[in-house]
């Protein structure tokens, strides 16, 4: 198995956001910013390389009738632990990103992959896979929030780019900003695509 | 007698699945706990900093805490009113107030006030209003114009309503939520001056 491959793909090829068009809602209710988009990118990542991890060890334990059941505990486990080290450690943040941390446990990237590929894979596919998959997660909502930052607020990761005179563009910080900005990234990578055919 | 022990089997690897999960919640738990009411209590203190006139006591420690009233359930809702010292003198007193009238949920603000009634300084602790309009109430210019105002030389109304408030251009609604919260705290702070004052421990 190509390791290089997997871990690519979930960069761009099979990008969470702009190409499965999975966790949208988290993916278009907390990219405001830059920041946030980052913060709630690595959080998914962690519990997402977790899931992958324990799921792909106990692939062999879990019953076929009870796996989703078993993998939505696992998953859960994980985000009330990020939940936790996120209070304690990052308050700032954990503040910022509010009730969207909980819900990551019923982003359906997660359960999709621990599904559609640790549930069949050994670890260490399964660790690369996560790292991509929630680094490419991690990446859509950087680019996201960094837009709508940039346009809503005039800054990004919070430094002012134009100066004092900038009428902020608010349309681009709320909500549907969120829609705006993921249509037209989306319209710019399939272009792209496009012209590498 | 086969399916019979498939479920058995199920029931095992649900339960021992489960069982890790709670203790690794268990650890996590007890690992972050007092590092969490840690960044709670910060939280306070820093909002306290904020309104408070000068002290050098512990303003989170030397509390009373007054029943305001009964929720919809008929549950004693009560505040909890940090003094602040200044050597043996009492020199100002915070209290949290909650608006319910925002533009997307709660308020929730810090009022700090001086022994006579008088505001000192406010500071909003949580709000989810829109960015760039309503969330305007956490920008100091609209928290500054709070100070020395109380309840017997201010108008506590925003400019619109005839009052003498800023409201904020395109967002009237959060700051007279604002406005309409904080005047009900003075208020609930003069009825019940005497009890605030009074020089005990809190409960």
């Amino acid at each position: 198995m190509d390791l290089a491959r997997e871990f690519g793909k979930g960069i761009w090829r099979e990008n969470a956001v702009f190409r499965l068009l999975l966790g949208l809602c988290p993916a278009l209710a907390v990219t405001t910013s830059a920041e946030n988009g980052l913060g709630m990118g690595l959080a998914t990542t962690f519990v997402l390389l977790c899931s992958n991890i324990v799921v792909s060890c106990l692939r062999k334990l879990i019953p076929a009738k009870v796996r989703i059941p078993s993998f939505i505990v696992i998953i859960a486990s994980f985000v009330t632990v990020v939940q936790l080290l996120m209070e304690a450690y990052v308050y700032d943040l954990y503040k910022a990103l509010g009730i969207f941390i909980p819900l990551i446990v019923v982003n359906c990237l997660i359960l999709g992959r621990a599904e559609a590929f640790a549930s069949k894979q050994t670890t260490l596919p399964s660790i690369i896979d996560g790292l991509g998959m929630g680094l490419g997660f991690t990446l859509a909502l950087f680019v996201l929030g960094g837009v709508r930052e940039i346009f809503g607020s005039g800054a990004l990761l919070g430094f002012s780019l134009f100066g004092a005179g900038y009428q902020p563009f608010l349309l681009m910080i709320l909500p549907p900003g969120a829609f705006i900005a993921l249509g037209l990234l989306l319209a710019g990578m399939n272009r792209l695509d496009a012209r590498k055919e | 007698m086969k399916t019979m022990n498939e479920n058995v089997r199920l029931a095992v690897v649900l339960t021992l699945i489960a069982a890790g999960a709670g203790l690794i919640l268990s650890l996590v738990e007890s690992v972050t706990r007092e590092p969490i009411a840690e960044q709670r209590r910060l939280e306070t203190v820093r909002a306290l900093r904020n309104v408070l006139p000068e002290f050098d006591n512990s303003p989170d420690a030397d509390t009373v805490v007054l029943v305001v009233g009964q929720d919809k359930k008929g549950r004693d809702v009560k505040r909890t009113f940090f003094r602040g010292r200044q050597g043996s003198e009492l020199s100002g007193i915070a209290f949290p107030v909650t608006a319910p009238e925002g533009y997307s949920g709660n308020i929730g603000i810090m009022v700090g006030v001086a022994p006579n009634g008088t505001v000192s300084g406010i500071e909003i602790l949580t709000h989810a209003e829109t960015p760039g309009l309503g969330d305007k109430i956490a920008f100091p210019e609209f928290k500054r114009q709070f100070a020395g105002k109380n309840l017997d030389n201010a108008d506590w109304r925003v400019k619109k309503d005839g009052g003498e408030f800023d409201q904020i251009t395109g967002a009237t609604i959060s700051p007279r939520a604002v406005v309409k919260a904080v005047a009900g705290g003075l208020t609930f702070f003069r009825q019940h001056r005497a009890e605030v004052l009074v020089n005990k421990q809190g409960e």
